[in-house]
């Protein structure tokens, strides 16, 4: 009689605290759910959006990724005890991030998540790391260097990753120059004839994701003529490759008697280009002028601020104010947001410097609406009031830079601050829109 | 009579060359026997050629250029910031502990009058108070280290 009874209780039991035990796993392998801060962060944002900080004073925070569990990964161009990249995790459920570990004796910028491996990139190399089930990283202390022995200047140095479908991995490498002139950034001086540093610089490089210590000699020079770009996505609508290009600065303090410090200020934009293989963007022999709509040749070869370059060159898809400092760019895929941002672009400007005297401009995350890969409409301020001032006349004064741009698993969007190193999340819901 | 007139006019443009001539060998010799740099002119100087990397309050830009705010290379040895001005900053540098890498092209163009007055401003704006820069001392930097 007894024996009758204890056999199903335990089973019972059994399934009970087993399936207890599956119900928490399953909650905790979720992100946890968005909820806004009261204040919004700080941040001013359209309709229907909200934003909280999920972590604050955790360095100078550049890309990050998130894993399917919304655990958060985060380069820092400069380590922390040594360490340079952080893992986060939200294991109380509060919405409020903690970093549970960190690793990588490296700083940098670049940081993806791709078929069961974590990338990162320094200055100089790219390393992958195997992740678990899980997608956590398996052995931090031990990556596989894929890349590396990669030029890295003392401007334009740092290193964005990205890959497409195929197991191929996209390296920007800045060229370590303004306009490749023979004294760089110099009063008149021209440019070295050919600019001899392309070969090696001021482009995209592809690369195998899966071979070990890789240098220029396996890689392929992608596309040419990219002065520096830190934002870059693999759009998966129609599987290539879009960056965004830091332009050019000093064009009145290196050539006064073509340029005044208002058109100095304002030229030339900053600008996105769908980028196939083979492409040539054209710096440094033009830039795009936004108010003209043409590609102009650039003073150090000959131009006048008036004169047309090339038609070779391919031309932008998109174009934005002057020195904004496009530091990251991402492709929308979720499904939190509401529709008319479905594989738009949204874009992190870093913020200008070189428009003073004139008022900086950026410091913002803009939204680009696409259809077809091509941008269908005006882009507009996203998210706007990181630098917590009405006007930034000077870069120092901002308070937040944004730099880094992850999708969450949720569709909520993760934005990282390099000044103080502040962690946002910005989330959607038909409950926030006004009456 | 138009012969008078001629003279008289020619006489008046003697004059006034002559005037010309000697308030424009003056003035430096005013100057240099003051040797006070102007800052006011080094104000419109650091307008032109240096506000839009190191910034309008001197705080230049994270990462990139420099700060001008109490730091050594501006306070401390003269020698060291006229050689910067003249022939250019190619090399990384460290500042409190961040780094600013973006290079500092030669301003050698500039006249050992507007170095001087260039800089004196900057040691003594943004918080700074140093000694100002004469241009004597421009002019022995610039022929010692051709």
């Amino acid at each position: 009689m007894r024996k009758k009874i204890i056999i199903p209780l335990s089973v019972t039991c059994f399934l009970l605290v087993g399936s207890l035990c599956a119900f928490m796993y399953k909650h905790n392998a979720e992100i946890t759910p968005f909820k806004a801060d009261a204040d919004q962060a700080g941040l001013k944002l359209p309709t229907g959006f909200g934003a909280s900080k999920v972590i604050d004073n955790i360095g100078k925070a550049r890309h990050i990724v998130l894993t399917k569990d919304g655990s958060v990964y985060i380069k820092l161009m400069r380590m922390v005890n040594g360490k340079g990249i952080l893992f986060l995790q939200d294991k109380d459920k509060d919405g409020k991030y903690e970093v549970q570990t960190s690793f990588g004796n490296y700083g940098g910028t670049g940081i993806t998540i791709k078929n069961g491996y974590l990338y990162a990139s320094s200055d100089k190399e790219v390393f992958r790391y195997q992740l678990n089930d899980q997608e956590q990283v398996i052995d931090p202390d031990n990556p596989e260097k894929i890349i590396t022995g990669l030029l890295a200047g003392k401007q334009h140095q740092t290193k964005s990753i990205v890959l497409d479908n195929e197991n191929n991995i996209y390296v920007n490498i800045g060229a370590p120059t303004n306009s490749c002139q023979e004294n760089d950034r110099g009063l008149e001086s021209k440019g070295k004839a050919g600019c001899p540093i392309l070969d090696s610089a001021g482009g995209i490089w592809q690369f195998k994701a899966n071979q070990l210590n890789q240098s220029y000699h396996n890689g392929i020079r992608y596309a040419t003529g990219i002065r520096n770009v830190m934002g870059l996505d693999w759009n998966t609508e129609n599987n290539t490759l879009y960056v965004m290009q830091h332009g050019r600065d000093n064009l009145n303090s290196s050539w006064p008697k073509l340029f005044n410090e208002k058109q100095s200020a304002e030229t030339p934009a900053e600008v996105m280009y769908m980028v196939k293989k083979g492409d040539n963007a054209g710096w440094p022999y033009i830039y795009y002028d936004s108010a003209l709509q043409k590609k102009i040749l650039a003073p150090e070869y000959g131009g006048d601020g008036k004169k047309e370059g090339s038609s070779d060159y391919i031309d932008p898809i998109a174009d934005f104010p002057a020195h904004m400092a496009p530091n990251a760019l991402l492709f929308y895929t979720g499904n939190m947001f509401p529709a008319r941002y479905k594989n738009g672009a949204f874009i992190a400007f870093h913020g200008s410097w070189n428009r003073a005297p004139e008022k900086q401009a950026g410091y913002f995350v803009v939204f680009v609406p696409f259809a077809n890969g091509k941008p269908s409409g005006k882009w507009e301020v996203f998210a706007d009031g990181f630098s917590g001032l009405d006007a930034v006349m000077v870069p120092r004064e901002a308070q937040h830079r944004p730099c880094g741009l992850a999708q969450a698993p949720d569709g909520s969007l993760f934005v990282t601050d390099d000044v103080k190193g502040t962690v946002y999340r910005i989330g959607y819901s038909s409950k926030n829109k006004l009456p | 009579m138009k012969q008078k007139i001629a003279c008289i006019a020619f006489l008046l443009i003697g004059l006034l060359t002559n005037l010309n001539a000697q308030t424009k060998k003056t003035a430096p010799a005013k100057a240099s026997a003051k040797t006070e740099p102007s800052l006011a002119n080094g104000k419109l100087l650091y307008k032109k050629h240096c506000l839009v990397c190191h910034q309008a309050d001197g705080g230049g830009v994270m990462g990139l250029n420099p700060p001008l705010i109490k730091t050594d290379y501006v306070l401390g040895d003269p020698k060291r910031l006229i050689n910067i001005l003249l022939k250019g900053l190619n090399e990384e540098i460290e500042i409190d502990g961040d780094t600013y890498a973006n290079p500092m092209p030669a301003l050698g163009h500039l006249s050992d009058e507007e170095v001087a007055d260039v800089l004196s401003f900057v040691r003594n704006s943004f918080g700074n108070k140093a000694s100002v820069i004469t241009r004597d001392q421009v002019k022995a930097v610039r022929v010692t280290k051709k």
